[in-house]
């Protein structure tokens, strides 16, 4: 059949749009990566809803279940364990689960696909024992798993101080906490008065840090982290003030923010624009999350990061956006109008330009031997050298070394490449482009595609 | 690496699963790639230096956290959740031809 609406992706934005898009009477399908709905964030809500880790994980996350019972009860047919590996105009997705691959058509798509940590390469990043908090976090909310051993945090931005809360509220321990945001300057204050729009977010980020500071060690202006050890990491080292500093460790978890998932809509050609205060390529998006594809839409934090409650409205816009397209919905501007949406999104958004002031994306310049491409193992000194002789064209770098060629598809490594490329020729981060993102957007077995049947004519 | 709060109480394991030959204790809501974190020696050996690699992201975009599940080669361990009986065994290198 040929489904009114596709929908990647059942954390806030695609659970939002998917029972409001069932409601209108559209035909709504919902493909998810992920056994349960929730998405990263709300991440195992239906199973944790008791117990000690259901408290640590606290109010926000318990907040999840109303949207996922929504969602449940809603018509649209949910498709968990399902990957998405390549999008056609028109629009046909290629979909693998359970080791079958199939077709389905849809006359919208939207991109509800969330975020992805940014990649932090360091020296060591590649060492058993190092992984980002996001994935500890992840542990927690999806098997009740804290980290043993001397377990260190290096990284800015509120997830670790989240994280940090949240495990030693556990009865985890931490050995100490690297902060790698430099001192605040003067831009932060000129933010401050649009975060008092969300005088509870800031309470409950402060809050985080008085608790960390009675039980952690936080070490500030950390630089030049670097892991060692054989076969798994077994010491870290910083800079602070000019002065090495190395200690003993069994978990280092790192954490520099989270970036928009771009894969799809630059598999796609959509337009993107680079955002300079945070670090990212986000697609550009029309007033109703439209990219610059007819018929595709965007929304959550895969159009720029904002956030689980920024998610659910933007996911709600998109909604009505797609519904207006499809000739249902009713009047769509007085619906935006009546349910605020405009205003809560802007007061869901409101602490992110005094978050982005806080924890800009890092520019150090990374050692020569530092793995850049983790599947391919190449070196930040190896682009370095080749970028010397080529453009300024991530994909040149690519033929050249083979980095972003590995099965991450650059998901690890093109931030980076854009960033060494810009060092070497002197030239604006955000002129170098990303790397050209090639079918399939996850790799596929030949035993898959053999099994691909067409659901048009099949269903 | 990892250890799962419920561990260590008076209630069982949720199921056992097979990692590289031996019996292992897992629990509902976990992936194989948080399995691979409990047990030594589980993680992936890189096809490229040859070195061991553990499970990194967790959500789908690192592909550190390959393995061998129920004998398909080059599963993301982070995307499946453990099943009981479920066999997991390391990916050393790149992907055999036959699985």
């Amino acid at each position: 059949m040929t489904y009114d609406v596709l929908i990647v992706g059942a954390g806030p934005a695609g659970m939002s749009a998917a029972v409001q898009l069932s409601r209108d009477g559209l035909a709504v399908a919902v493909v998810d990566e992920q056994p349960a709905p929730g998405g990263q964030i709300w991440r195992g809500v239906e199973r944790n809803m008791s117990g000690p880790v259901s408290r640590a994980l606290g109010a926000d996350y318990r907040k999840g279940l109303a949207l996922v019972e929504a969602f449940r009860a809603s018509k649209a047919e949910y498709m968990p364990e399902t990957q998405v590996w390549q999008i056609e105009e028109g629009w046909s997705v290629f979909l693998t689960s359970g080791g079958r691959a199939r077709r389905v058509s849809a006359r919208i798509v939207l991109l509800a696909t969330g975020a992805q940590e940014r990649p932090v390469p360091f020296p060591g990043w590649t060492l058993p024992g190092v992984m980002t908090v996001g994935a500890a976090q992840i542990l927690l909310k999806s098997g009740g798993m804290l980290p043993e051993g001397r377990v260190w945090i290096a990284g800015a931005g509120p997830l670790p101080l989240l994280y940090a809360t949240q495990a030693l509220d556990l009865g985890g321990r931490l050995a100490g906490y690297l902060d790698t945001a430099g001192r605040p300057g003067l831009a932060v204050l000129q933010k401050l008065p649009g975060a008092w729009r969300d005088l509870a977010g800031l309470a409950k980020g402060a809050g985080w840090l008085r608790a960390l500071r009675r039980k952690v060690d936080i070490v500030r202006d950390v630089k030049d982290l670097r892991a060692e050890g054989e076969g798994r990491l077994e010491h870290i080292e910083w800079s602070r003030h000019g002065k090495r500093q190395r200690v003993e460790a069994d978990v280092l978890l790192v954490h520099e923010g989270v970036v928009p998932r771009i894969h799809e809509t630059l598999a796609l050609g959509c337009a993107h624009d680079w955002r300079a205060g945070q670090g990212y390529f986000a697609p550009r998006l029309g007033r109703w999350g439209e990219a610059s594809r007819s018929g595709l839409f965007v929304a959550g934090d895969a159009g720029g990061i904002g956030g689980w409650s920024a998610a659910m409205v933007s996911g709600e816009i998109a909604a009505l956006g797609i519904a207006a397209r499809l000739g249902k919905g009713g009047d769509v501007e007085e619906r935006r109008r009546q349910a605020r949406l405009d205003d809560r999104r802007a007061r869901a958004l409101a602490l992110r330009p005094l978050l982005d002031a806080l924890y800009p994306p890092l520019r150090e310049r990374l050692p020569d031997e530092t793995i850049v491409c983790r599947c391919e193992e190449v070196t930040a000194g190896t682009i370095r050298a080749v970028t010397r002789t080529s453009v300024p064209d991530p994909n040149a770098v690519k033929a050249a070394t083979r980095c972003g060629m590995g099965p991450c598809q650059g998901r690890q490594c093109g931030y980076t490449v854009q960033a060494l490329l810009a060092e070497v020729h002197g030239v604006p981060v955000g002129s170098v482009a990303f790397f050209n993102i090639r079918p399939p957007l996850k790799p596929i077995t030949l035993a898959e595609i053999a099994s691909l049947e067409d659901m048009e004519t099949a269903g | 690496m990892f250890r799962s709060v419920l561990e260590g109480s008076a209630a069982a394991p949720d199921m056992m699963v097979v990692v590289n030959g031996v019996e292992t204790p897992a629990w509902n809501g976990e992936t194989v790639a948080s399995v691979l974190l409990r047990v030594p020696n589980a993680g992936r050996i890189s096809p490229v230096s040859g070195k061991p690699r553990l499970p990194y992201c967790q959500m789908g975009v690192c592909f550190d956290c390959l393995a061998v599940v129920d004998g398909i080669a080059s599963t993301q361990g982070c995307l499946v959740p453990v099943k009981p009986g479920m066999r997991i065994d390391i990916q050393r290198g790149p992907r055999e031809i036959a699985r």
